[in-house]
């Protein structure tokens, strides 16, 4: 068997009959100018399940899940071969705008950044945007609440966003992201910047968000993935070319990959062998 | 209105809103969103060309009409009268020169020493937080207030019009901003640099003298460059002190001519050949600052 | 040797402190007896007649105002869209070199250049404009008077193009200063480029901005040669924008040099209130900018 049809049978493998797969990244080339950053990666996501992708710094783990919504588009010298598909359609074809697909797929970064206005407008800003014409306040408070922190702001709707603590900083931030009720929620290390009491509450919101949202999730925290993710996608570096390429190692159940994985890479790397 | 989280008939709406049909990503142009988009693009890149046209209309003017009348004689003759032909500015070259250099030799070591005190020697002092907050008030000081103020002090007390008042006039102009950049160029050397100076057995003076001078030229040469630029252009102060004069200057206590108040005086003539002049004076004038301006960015360029 | 130096160094800094007391304290005292003669009357009367030794600067102070108001409109507007338009990737990095030199030359031009300029390009290029405005929409107060020559216009619009390069650069300094996982946030939000420049960048920004429309303001107030060059010296209030009129530094430029004593005497007070006016329009900038500056720094 070829490398093509090893990965469309690694794809099938990783996502059996479940609630369907939403997304599916076909990914062939990733580049950034000249450097060829990652290769050869079947990424099915599957509805309402959290999908970890886990992995060495540099296997291209973060540029994956920023492929998924465009964000990378903002780098001018990247460049994205293969295929996403969203809804059967591909979303690097030339006529989709990403604008548009990223009212459908939210994301929540690293750092935890709050437009500089009022907690009220942060998670108003997508209603907004969008022309939401109904009860905006209704809208807000459940944003808040799905994201656990109504209780801790609702008699300060007015106050600025950036006068909150850093872990309830990302917690608007995900009100804000889940206030327009996406598809998709892409989560980038979001707990990376955050103590440990803060991180413990976003993983419990993340399980609980799993029910109305389909979340990719990275983390670079192995126990963090075995904790909350259903799915898990483990990256890896190929040097074999002279420069660090990432590539999809093994993708599967998380149990499987953490207790029984099938390639001795992710053996290795799960066992904490390197990181 | 009141909401105390998910109820069993939300639940359902989300349900059903979770199988939507699957949206068009496609890109639609006309969508009113992406329209307005576009138009302030537009008017963005127009506006960028409308803000250049200015620049482009006045070097043409230089070129073409103070072009044509540059030559030797222009360069080295004395204004002509009302109804001559012929003349030239040298004597209005010379003088900018002249004050230009007095300015300078005043203002650059006073505001190098006065920089040295707010970054090395007291930062965080009372007088460093007041002088540093005048500095930045006084770049933004009308220049022809300076002109009245040295009138007052100079120009009444020596009872004469003087390129050296003029210098004083424009050292005041040049200052804050010779400070300021020397400031800034001094605070940015590395504490490691100091710290070694130090531990060799350096007193504060030689720290000063043999590393953070020489370690921040680049930036303050940087701003006396800009300084002197802007000197060279300021003509409202010079009307106060030096006032003008249609010779070659004698002495330091004389009134002196210049560029800039040549080109004032000559363009409210209705005479075809003081025009002409105004607007070859205007290159040179534009010249100069605009060397000056080059040197600048060359010096300030060479990161130590 | 050493503490001689550091001696000097203070002395100089300290220097600058007694200049602008000294400055002040000169103007001020110089207009003190004008101010004693004409009181605050002065400011709110309008003949300038040397030989009834009759001085009031309210329409060098309407001018002022007037032209620096007009000035900050359109070069505040063309300043920030510049400033957008060298920040928020328009532009290839050498394209916005060489646009961002064109607005540093535009900054180095001397005054009495522009004015010079003004005269012999820009007048007579407004005039047909002028004329058709007035011709066809002369009954609004703005369009009320033809223009013959040195106005209200062309100083003002002069005015704009040399306050630009303030506006746009103090504006970049602060765009710039947004960190860059606030642009991503608004991207990630599904805005356009448009939606997040204005719904994002410039409110974030919008303090900074402030600052450099404030500032440019500031240095509207303060220019003179090619105000006086450009606006007619006309002692009058006129909304019209094409009647000429007068400014508080253009009047010193054009009315000191041939005044006797007592005409001197009231120009000084003319510089002491527009030292007053440059000097709070400065200050106030200046702490708008330092608080500009801090909200950035207390959120990292």
């Amino acid at each position: 068997m070829n490398a093509h049809s090893e990965m469309k049978v690694a794809a099938e493998v990783a996502a059996p009959a479940s609630l369907g797969i939403v997304m599916n990244c076909q990914l062939e080339k990733v580049f950034y100018g000249d450097f060829l950053a990652v290769r050869n990666s079947v990424v099915p996501i599957e509805k309402n399940k959290i999908t970890g992708f886990i992995g060495p710094s540099g296997c291209g783990k973060s540029t994956v899940l920023r492929s998924l919504n465009r964000m990378n588009d903002l780098i001018p010298i990247f460049r994205f071969e293969g295929k996403v598909t969203y809804h059967g359609q591909d979303i690097y074809d030339k006529k989709v705008d990403p604008v548009v697909l990223r009212r459908y797929i939210g994301m929540v970064f690293q750092q935890p950044n709050p437009f500089a206005m009022s907690i009220y407008d942060n998670v108003a800003f997508g209603l907004r945007l969008n022309g939401f014409k109904g009860d905006m306040d209704e809208r807000v408070e459940k944003a808040l609440h799905g994201a656990a922190i109504w209780n801790e702001v609702k008699d300060k709707l007015k106050n600025s966003g950036l006068s909150l603590s850093g872990g309830q900083q990302q917690r608007l931030c995900i009100a804000r992201a889940i206030a327009t009720e996406p598809d998709v929620l892409l989560m980038d290390e979001p707990c990376s910047a955050l103590d440990p009491i803060a991180t413990r509450r976003v993983e419990e919101l993340m399980i609980e968000l799993k029910e109305k949202y389909t979340i990719a999730l990275v983390t670079h925290n192995m126990q963090q993935a075995m904790r909350v993710a259903d799915t898990t996608a483990f990256f890896g570096v190929d040097i074999s070319q002279g420069s660090r390429t990432g590539y999809l190692v093994e993708m599967g159940p998380t149990k499987k990959i953490f207790e029984e994985p099938e390639q001795q890479l992710t053996r290795e790397y799960v066992r904490g062998e390197f990181s | 209105m009141s909401v105390s989280g998910p109820t069993v008939e939300s639940n359902m709406r989300d349900l059903i809103a979770a199988s939507r049909p699957a949206p068009n990503l496609h890109r639609s142009p006309l969508e009113l969103r992406a329209l307005k988009s576009g138009i302030l693009t537009a008017l963005t890149w127009i506006g960028a060309l409308l803000a250049s046209v200015p620049l482009f209309s006045v070097i043409y003017e230089l070129v073409v009409a103070g072009g044509s009348r540059l030559n030797w004689e222009t360069l080295t003759a004395l204004p002509p009268s009302a109804f001559e032909t012929g003349g030239g500015f040298g004597n209005a070259i010379v003088g900018t020169l002249v004050m230009v250099g007095i300015a300078t030799l005043i203002s650059v070591p006073l505001g190098i020493l006065a920089a040295v005190q707010l970054a090395i020697l007291d930062p965080d002092s009372k007088l460093t937080h007041t002088v540093r907050f005048l500095a930045k008030v006084l770049t933004g000081f009308p220049s022809i207030l300076a002109g009245v103020f040295v009138y007052a002090v100079m120009v009444v007390t020596m009872k004469t019009y003087s390129a050296l008042a003029g210098g004083v006039a424009l050292a005041v102009l040049m200052l804050p901003t010779v400070v300021l950049a020397a400031e800034q160029a001094m605070s940015m050397v590395p504490k490691k640099m100091k710290d070694a100076a130090y531990g060799i057995g350096c007193t504060r003076t030689q720290v000063i003298l043999k590393v953070v001078l020489p370690t921040g030229a680049p930036g303050i040469l940087t701003g006396v460059m800009l300084a002197v630029a802007g000197a060279a252009g300021n003509s409202a102060p010079l009307l106060f002190t030096a006032l003008f004069s249609n010779y070659y200057m004698s002495s330091l206590t004389e009134p002196t001519a210049s560029l800039a108040i040549l080109i004032f005086n000559f363009s409210g003539m209705p005479y075809d050949n003081q025009i002409e002049l105004a607007w070859a004076a205007s290159l040179v004038l534009v010249l100069i600052v605009l060397v000056f301006n080059v040197l600048a960015r060359l010096v300030g360029r060479q990161k130590y | 040797m050493d503490r001689g130096f550091r001696g000097i160094a203070w002395a100089s800094a300290a220097f600058i402190l007694v200049l602008v007391v000294y400055i002040i304290f000169e103007i001020g005292g110089k207009a003190l007896p004008a101010m004693s003669q004409y009181g605050l009357g002065f400011l709110t009367s309008t003949t300038w007649n040397v030989q009834t030794e009759q001085f009031g600067i309210l329409p060098q102070i309407w001018g002022t105002l007037y032209s620096s108001l007009l000035a900050l409109i359109l070069g505040g507007v063309f300043g920030i869209a510049i400033a957008i338009f060298l920040t928020q990737d328009f532009l290839h990095s050498g394209l916005a070199a060489v646009f961002r030199t064109i607005i540093e030359m535009l900054a180095a031009i001397p005054s009495v250049v522009f004015g010079l300029w003004g005269i012999y390009v820009l007048i007579p290029l407004l005039r047909p404009v002028a004329d058709w405005l007035h011709g066809s929409l002369g009954f609004v107060p703005f369009f009320g008077t033809s223009l013959s020559g040195p106005g209200l216009a062309p100083a003002a619009l002069v005015l704009a193009i040399m306050i630009l390069p303030t506006v746009a650069s103090i504006s970049v300094d602060s765009l710039r200063q947004i960190p860059y996982k606030v642009k991503e946030a608004a991207y990630g939000m599904g805005t356009t480029r448009w939606e997040a420049i204005l719904k994002v960048m410039l409110p974030t920004a919008s303090s900074g901005i402030l600052a450099a429309l404030v500032l440019g303001f500031g240095r509207a107030l303060g220019e003179t040669m090619a105000l006086a060059m450009l606006i007619g010296n006309a002692n009058q209030i006129s909304l019209s924008l094409f009647a000429p009129a007068n400014t508080l530094a253009a009047l010193l430029a054009s009315s000191f040099p041939e005044a006797g004593p007592v005409e001197v005497r009231a120009l000084m007070y003319a510089a002491l209130a527009l030292l007053a006016i440059t000097l709070i329009v400065n200050a106030v900038g200046l702490a708008v900018m330092k608080f500009a500056t801090r909200k950035f720094e207390a959120e990292r």
